[in-house]
Parts: C-alpha cells; sequence; structure tokens
C-alpha cells in the first residue's frame, strides 16, 4: 500500500547505504535455521519485548528485470502484494492487518524486491497467514491497480521539478545510458502507464521464487517455531522460474561530462560520480575506508571540512559507494547558490585528486577504523534493523560469522591499500557531473539526456 | 512538530528528516508500563531520565533544552537553530570541529535538532564511551567559545540550508505562509529556521546572550537510553554535569493565541508545481495549551480518519470515491503551543476539476463527522492499534530517548508518558465526538492549496 506518496520520499541511495553501511559488532548471536521445508533464514533471539521482525529479499527481484518499455513492474507489485489476496480484497487484508496491528510493507530496489514483516507476538499466527497470501495468492484486483497506478504517477509527477529527485534519475542515466540501472525503479509516466495486470500477476509468479529468497528473523522467536513459520509462510512459493532475466553487468560511463539542467532555484542540486567497485572486489575494505575520510563520514570527513565547515558553501555535502552488482558506483552531492556551484566543485574535484595522489594520514586511518568498528553496533537499533542486517550478509555472501570477523577486514587496511584503491577509483577530470539549477559560470560539456523515453 | 538538524549526511538529507519527524509522533508510547524510566534531579535542578534496553551494548546520550524558536526575541528569528550550529564549534578545551571529531573516533554518531519548543542534542555509542560524551556535552552547556570568525561561514551554511529546504522547495515556502496566517499571535506564526533578512541580521551578541541565557543545567534534560541502568548513570550525571551551577532563567512569555474569527485562505501557485495539494487546519489543544483532556480524544480521532488504508479518508476519498490520490489527517499534542488538528487530499490526477471535487469531497467528510460523529468500532480499533504503537517503540534503543525527552521538554511528566497507554485506552465515543465538536464544529479554519501555474486539469 503507497499512502502519502511525495512527502516520504527517499532516494534510491539511501536503500543501498543501509546494506553498505554494516560494520560489526558484538552481543548478537546469528543462528542458521532451516525448516523441514528446506527453507533457510538466519536468526537473532532477542526476548526482551514481544515483537518478531522478520525481513526477506528476492535477489533479481528488482528493477534491473523489467523489461524495456514496461520500466515499474517491480516497483508497482510490490506496492500491491498487500492490497487484497486470496478471498480478501484490499480492504479485507488490510484491514486485518489494522486490526492486529500488523506491519507488513514491500519495496522494489534495482536489484531485489524486499519484504518487511513486524508482528506483536501475540498475533504471529494471524501474521503469518497474511503474508503468506500477499506473496503466493496476490489479487491483484483492477481497483487497486488503477488506484496504485495513480499514486505512483503522482509520485512521478511530483518528482519531475524537484531538483533532488531530477538530478538523481539524470544522472543515472547519464551513467548508464540504456542499462536497466539508468531507469528509475518506479518507471516512467509513458512506462507506467504501460503496464498491465498480467505483467504483474507474470512479475508475482516468476519473480518471487524459492531459489531468490533470503531471510532474517529478529524476535522472541525460538528456531523450532521460526522454522514452522517459515515453511508456513513460504513453502508455496514457486520452487524456481524455467526463465529469469539475465541482467548484464553494466559499463557505467566515465566521460567526465557537465550536464546542466535549467531550472528557477536559488540553490543548485549538483550530483558528481564515477564507477566503483563490487563488495566482493578486493579493494572494497580498502575504498570503503577511503570513502569515510573522503565524504562519507558525516561530519569528519575531507568534503565536510573544506567545503561546509571551513568555506560555508553548503549544508550538506558527500560521497557515497555503491556496490550494486551490476554497475557499482561511487558518486557525492552538494547543494549550493548558483553562483557557489564552481568553486564547490573545484573544492570536491581537488579532494578527489589530493586522495588520489596523496592517499590518508595515519591518523585518519586510526580514526576511520575507530569510527567504523565502533558504530557497527549502532546500525542495530531495532529488531527489523537486525533482520535487515542478516539479509544484506546472506545477500552479499558474507558468511554466518561475518559479524565477528569484520572488525579484522578493517583493521588490516593500511595506508597503501587506501591509495591503491584511491588511483583505481577517483578520477577527478572524469566525473560525470549533473547540476540541476541556474549554475553561473558553468556551460554544459555534454547535451541532457533525455529520462522520460 | 518539525525539527531542523544541523547536520547532513547521505542518510539525514532533509527529505529524510521528515520521515524521522513522522517517526517519533507516530510512535507514542503505549500499554502499561512502557518505557519504565528511571527518573532523578541532580542538585541544581538538571532532570534526568535513564530507559535501559540491554539489546545491543550501545546507549544514546541526549542533552534536551528547554529553549525553542518561539523564544527568540522579537526580530531574532532563526537564532536558536543558528546557536545549535555554533555548539559545534570550540570551548575552552575543544578547537572548532574537535567536538565531531571525538565523537566519530570513538564509533559515535550524533546530531541536534531545533523545534518550536526545545533544541536537542544527541550521541549514540557504545555504552562504555558514555562518561567521555558526558565530559564534552556539559563542557559545551557552559564554555563554549564565539567570535565572529565561527559564526560567519556558518551562517552561509545556514542560509544554504534554508534554500535546500525552502527556496528550492514550493511546498515548504507554502507551509511558511500558512504558519504565518494561521497563527495570530504566538511565536510558532514565525520559521524555525529564521527569515532570511533575520539570519543576516544575527550579531555574536545576540548569540552568545542567547547562550548565558538559556543553556544551563536547571534549563536541561538529560535522556540516556540503552545498554545502562540508573545507577550507572548517577555518579557520572553528578560528576560531569552536576557541578555546572544553575542560574534563573529569564521570564518567559505564556504566549496566547486570540480567537480565530475569521476563516482564511492561503494559495500558492508554482510553476514548479505538477501536482495539486489541499489542506486544511484548525487551531487545536496540546498537552500543555487550552484544554488539555481533549487531546487524548483527539489522538484516537486522527487515527480514526488516518491510521491506514482502511481509515475513514483514506477509504471514503481514494478506494470509494476515487477522487484523491491519498488523504488523511493528523495532530500532535507534543506542543508547549497551540497544536493544529490538520486534514490533506492530494486530488486524483486526469480529473476535470479535481482540486475542487476533493475539497468538495473532504469538508463532506468533516461535516459528517460533525453531524454523526464516530463509532464504537472505530474507537475500539483505534485504541488497539495506538497502544500496539507504544510496544514498537520499545523496539529501538534511540526511540524511547526521543519520546521521553520532547515530552519533558515541553513541560509534560514522566507519569503522563508512562500513563498514555492507559489514557488513550479510556477514551469513549462521546470523548472523541466531545473533541469534534469543540475544535471543528463552528470553528474557523485555514485552507491551504498548492496550484501548478498552468491551469489545473
Amino acid at each position: 500500500m503507497m499512502r502519502s506518496i511525495g512527502f516520504n520520499f527517499i532516494a534510491p541511495i539511501f536503500l543501498a547505504t543501509l546494506l553498505l553501511w554494516m560494520q560489526p559488532a558484538a552481543a548478537v548471536e546469528v543462528e542458521r535455521v532451516m525448516s523441514p521445508g528446506g527453507i533457510e533464514a538466519w536468526l537473532v533471539r532477542d526476548s526482551s519485548i514481544p515483537i518478531t521482525a522478520l525481513e526477506f529479499s528476492f535477489r533479481d527481484g528488482g528493477s534491473t528485470g523489467d523489461p524495456k518499455g514496461k520500466a515499474g513492474i517491480a516497483n508497482m507489485a510490490s506496492s500491491l502484494l498487500d492490497e487484497g489476496a486470496g478471498a480478501l480484497d484490499s480492504q479485507a487484508f488490510q484491514g486485518q492487518l489494522e486490526d492486529h496491528a500488523i506491519r507488513l510493507s514491500f519495496a522494489a530496489g534495482l536489484e531485489t524486491l524486499r519484504g518487511s514483516l513486524k508482528t506483536l507476538s501475540q498475533n504471529r499466527h494471524k501474521a503469518v497467514g497474511l503474508l503468506r497470501l500477499a506473496l503466493t495468492q496476490p489479487r491483484f484486483d483492477s481497483d487497486a491497480v488503477a488506484r496504485i497506478r495513480q499514486q505512483i504517477k503522482v509520485g512521478l509527477m511530483r518528482s519531475e521539478t524537484n531538483p533532488n529527485s531530477r538530478a538523481s534519475r539524470i544522472w543515472r542515466r547519464a551513467m548508464f545510458d540504456d542499462h536497466p540501472n539508468g531507469r528509475p525503479v518506479s518507471g516512467t509516466l509513458a512506462s507506467l502507464a504501460a503496464i498491465t495486470a498480467e505483467d504483474l500477476k507474470h512479475f508475482a509468479a516468476t519473480r518471487m521464487t524459492k531459489d531468490k529468497l533470503i531471510i532474517g528473523a529478529v524476535g522472541d522467536i525460538n528456531a523450532k517455531d521460526l522454522a514452522t513459520l517459515l515453511d508456513d509462510v513460504f513453502s508455496a512459493l514457486p520452487k524456481s522460474t524455467a526463465k529469469t532475466p539475465e541482467i548484464a553487468i553494466a559499463s557505467p560511463r566515465a566521460q567526465g561530462n557537465v550536464y546542466i539542467v535549467p531550472m528557477d532555484i536559488p540553490q543548485s542540486v549538483v550530483l558528481f560520480g564515477q564507477p566503483g567497485l563490487q563488495r566482493n572486489d578486493p579493494d572494497y575494505y580498502p575504498a570503503y575506508v577511503m570513502n569515510y575520510i573522503l565524504g562519507g563520514g558525516g561530519f569528519a570527513s575531507r568534503l565536510y571540512n573544506e567545503v561546509r565547515e571551513k568555506r560555508g558553501l553548503v549544508y550538506s555535502v558527500y560521497s557515497h559507494l555503491n556496490t550494486m552488482k551490476t554497475g557499482p558506483l561511487i558518486s557525492g552531492g552538494l547543494a549550493t547558490r548558483n553562483n557557489q556551484v564552481v568553486d564547490a566543485l573545484a573544492l570536491v574535484r581537488a579532494e578527489w585528486a589530493k586522495m588520489r595522489t596523496q592517499g590518508v594520514t595515519s591518523d585518519e586511518l586510526k580514526r576511520a577504523k575507530q569510527h567504523l568498528n565502533g558504530a557497527f553496533p549502532l546500525r542495530m537499533s531495532s529488531t527489523s534493523s537486525i533482520a535487515r542486517m542478516l539479509v544484506g550478509m546472506q545477500y552479499e555472501n558474507l558468511g554466518i560469522d561475518y559479524l565477528d570477523r569484520r572488525a579484522g577486514f578493517i583493521n588490516k587496511i593500511k595506508q597503501t591499500d587506501i591509495t591503491r584503491a584511491a588511483k583505481r577509483l577517483l578520477d577527478p577530470d572524469n566525473l560525470t557531473v549533473v547540476i540541476v539549477g541556474n549554475p553561473e559560470k558553468i556551460k554544459p560539456t555534454a547535451k541532457t539526456p533525455n529520462i522520460d523515453r | 512538530m518539525r525539527l531542523f538538524s544541523r547536520k547532513t549526511t547521505p542518510v539525514f538529507t532533509p527529505f529524510i528528516m521528515g520521515v524521522l519527524v513522522l517517526t517519533i509522533s507516530f510512535l507514542s508510547p503505549a500499554r502499561g508500563a512502557i518505557f519504565n524510566p528511571e527518573v532523578f534531579t541532580l542538585k541544581n535542578g538538571m532532570q534526568v531520565v535513564v530507559v535501559s534496553n540491554h539489546r545491543v551494548p550501545v546507549v544514546t546520550h541526549m542533552v534536551w533544552y528547554k529553549v525553542g524558536a518561539m523564544d527568540e526575541p522579537p526580530g531574532k528569528s532563526g537564532l536558536a537553530h543558528y546557536f545549535e550550529h555554533l555548539m559545534f564549534k570550540g570551548t575552552d578545551t575543544l578547537k572548532p570541529g574537535d567536538f565531531s571529531k571525538i565523537v566519530a573516533a570513538n564509533g559515535g554518531r550524533e546530531n541536534a535538532f531545533t523545534s518550536q519548543d526545545y533544541t536537542g542534542y544527541y550521541q549514540s555509542v557504545a555504552a562504555d564511551r558514555l562518561a567521555l560524551m558526558m565530559k564534552i556535552e556539559a563542557n559545551r552547556m557552559t564554555r563554549l567559545v564565539l567570535t565572529d570568525d565561527v559564526i560567519k561561514p556558518e551562517r552561509q551554511v545556514i542560509l544554504e540550508e534554508r534554500s535546500s529546504r525552502t527556496g528550492n522547495n514550493p511546498a515548504a515556502q507554502l507551509s511558511e505562509q500558512i504558519s504565518t496566517a494561521l497563527y495570530m499571535n504566538h511565536p510558532y506564526r514565525i520559521p524555525i529556521i529564521g527569515w532570511a533578512h533575520e539570519i543576516e541580521g544575527l550579531t555574536l551578541t545576540d548569540l552568545t546572550t542567547f547562550y548565558r541565557q538559556w543553556y544551563r543545567p536547571n534549563n536541561a534534560i538529560l535522556v540516556v537510553s540503552g545498554d545502562i541502568t540508573a545507577a550507572q548513570v548517577r555518579p557520572l550525571a553528578e560528576k560531569y554535569y552536576g557541578v555546572i551551577p544553575a542560574k534563573p532563567l529569564p521570564k518567559r512569555i505564556d504566549w496566547q493565541e486570540p480567537p480565530l474569527l475569521t476563516d482564511r485562505r492561503v494559495t500558492l501557485t508554482h510553476d514548479r508545481v505538477r501536482q495539486p495539494a489541499w489542506s486544511r487546519r484548525y487551531l487545536a489543544p496540546s498537552a500543555l495549551y487550552g484544554n488539555v483532556t481533549l487531546t487524548y480524544p483527539l489522538q484516537v480521532l486522527a487515527e480514526i480518519l488516518s491510521g491506514g488504508a482502511t481509515s475513514r479518508l483514506y477509504k471514503a476519498l481514494v478506494v470509494e470515491e476515487k477522487i484523491a490520490a491519498s488523504a488523511g489527517a493528523w495532530y500532535d499534542s507534543h506542543a508547549r503551543g497551540p497544536s493544529i488538528f490538520g486534514f490533506y487530499v492530494s486530488p486524483a490526477p486526469d480529473k476535470q476539476n479535481s482540486v475542487k471535487t476533493a475539497e468538495q469531497g473532504v469538508i463532506a467528510q468533516i461535516d459528517k463527522l460533525i453531524a454523526d460523529g464516530v463509532t464504537d468500532v472505530e474507537v475500539k480499533k483505534a485504541i488497539i492499534r495506538l497502544q500496539a504503537s507504544a510496544i514498537y517503540a520499545r523496539d529501538s534503543y534511540r526511540t524511547p530517548a526521543h519520546i521521553l525527552g520532547s515530552a519533558l521538554a515541553i513541560g509534560m511528566s514522566v507519569s503522563a508518558v508512562e500513563a498514555w497507554p492507559e489514557r488513550i485506552g479510556a477514551v469513549t465515543r462521546a470523548d472523541v465526538n466531545k473533541a469534534v465538536a469543540a475544535i471543528f464544529k463552528d470553528k474557523r479554519s485555514l485552507t491551504a492549496l498548492l496550484l501548478p501555474k498552468r491551469k489545473s486539469k
């Protein structure tokens, strides 16, 4: 269900961040649970409050699998899974969730389809039944399809003139061109209109299969009860699909172009970036630590210090590592008044160059390690956030003992590792830059790609 | 209540802040013993609240000051928020920027926020670093060193923040204009971040005076939640905060809003609006303003009207009549001053006269509510969901600190927070209907429209 679209807009980059910022921690014990029906989940038991949280993902269930011309299927299907299933129409289904205070939601990303269930343990049985229905017998009633299509449309129309979402969409298109990574998860007005109920049913029948499923559970549930729950919810899903969409690995462009999208606003929104590296790349940890020091570390980063703290040019400036399997990126953003864009961008390029040529100091590296290891348990802020972490660990094949091993990966990074990663990733002359606004003293070097096709 | 945050990271973009704030206001406390906080007061008057949650070995350490944008002198809008940013500069023992460096190097995450009612600072950190956080937080309570060189670049940062939030965003511009039209007298009429021309005029003297007047232990609340107990917190609190002397506080103005005698209509037509939006606001009591007994029925009412896909407004306007893409209501009782009970609708696209139709649809629902009231079943179901939200609120080590801190900062008691599920559970249909009559029947309101510049379809 989508209700207040537009108000709660979260840039796709944020979702990726959740997976990325996993750091090791202590004090939680991860169990592997295998159901009699052969469904696996990772579990962290916690009986301090009477809540059970379940998080799961279907690999390749995201928008990159949407067929050409029909971008937005995964997103639309995810919004409709809780809009009626089995004998329950939308109102009946939602009514049962609400009467039992069950929190159920689905969301499509670029790579995965995610589901999230949270219930008071006293209502667990009910929650399990509703989730099973949503996954295995979604109705896609025409009424609900029309309603959700309209809500997505309103969101798309709002984002057309929102400088942040416009910049993000154009930047992705500039990087990926026709590759599915360059398309918005929610599609375009044209592709949204082209999606039929048949497309949605086909999606549900083929993309949510047991072989793609990853599950994390947290709460006051023991392994035995979880095993039963897993079969109750997931056993009726198809085992696998004969035909899964092959998603090509994209080669993000690094052509160094500057795109300018005129918009009559006092402050330009600027995005910049270039190709990154995958999560399983040997240079991943050096790049991760490097990005923290460069601009990932919020208030202690070099970009923050140079662009905001010293000169007051921005409220927000950051860099970000995105390890998407089909097209990893290192990117960043800032927003500054139109006559400061050139200065702010020059500072970003200078920091990109400085990192590439000089690497980091031993003190910076020490502080970064202390932060990245020490802050890791902060991510475990709720049952759901721990369950999402368990899904992330499985998605990236990090191993069930990852929480114990992660600090080791970070601690062994040396300054030379960082310099190597920086030389490989950071190329200040080949940043792809998108500016939305009326920036002064800067000209575009290429024509802005059309994001509506 | 909108909060403004000093810092942005990829996670704390302005968009995300909105989400965080909603989370806080929806996760009001619930059934029976909710947080079971341990509470004590230091000799200098600083209140201390401790909520234990031992799942992960981390704590959230917060200091809330009972001063916000509404306490600014006339002509000095934005002062409380500007000052909040400056709390991250140097002190007598720390160089500018050191505070954040220390927090980061100790594996902490931090931020700060300013509302109309209060200002808060927090760090989340491993439990064994709590003493260090207290040491530096206590230090900046009274030992900040401000100079023109320190405040100058930060003013530019704040003007950029204002552009990001408001200048670039027509909906936020409308929101500012709405407050000026709805509140005739109360300082809630002035934006928290301040008017640009007044931000530009704030001086070092304004900032330091504000600091000396309000930043004192007897105007502050310490909240620690997570893997910790009151027995562990008390000696640390006494050591770091207990030694700071109390000081008399300025007299607060007891702002009252005169009766609203006229309906208002505020319209912003903007060429960057693609999708119109309609809303209506009525003034309403809050936990500290007006007829406080109405606040519990009003929370139940908001849940009945807007608590999900089967709630009244969504079901009627979106699902059945199909005249809206989304619709709902909102009410937040946590405020020092007069609150708002609001209705909103996002008209269905592709329809003739969509804004007018949607407006008429909501008004018909309000009229029906006034005429027929709510049902026992609606009240019962709303209570179940609200009470469950209190259990969910305990799930996070951070949420209890936010809820208790904001409640105490506006002047509520811990027992009022703890009694919330019980008081919500005691609400009857008659109570809700009485509240409906009190705030909607024959009452004036403000209607706001956000419209595309080209003719709406």
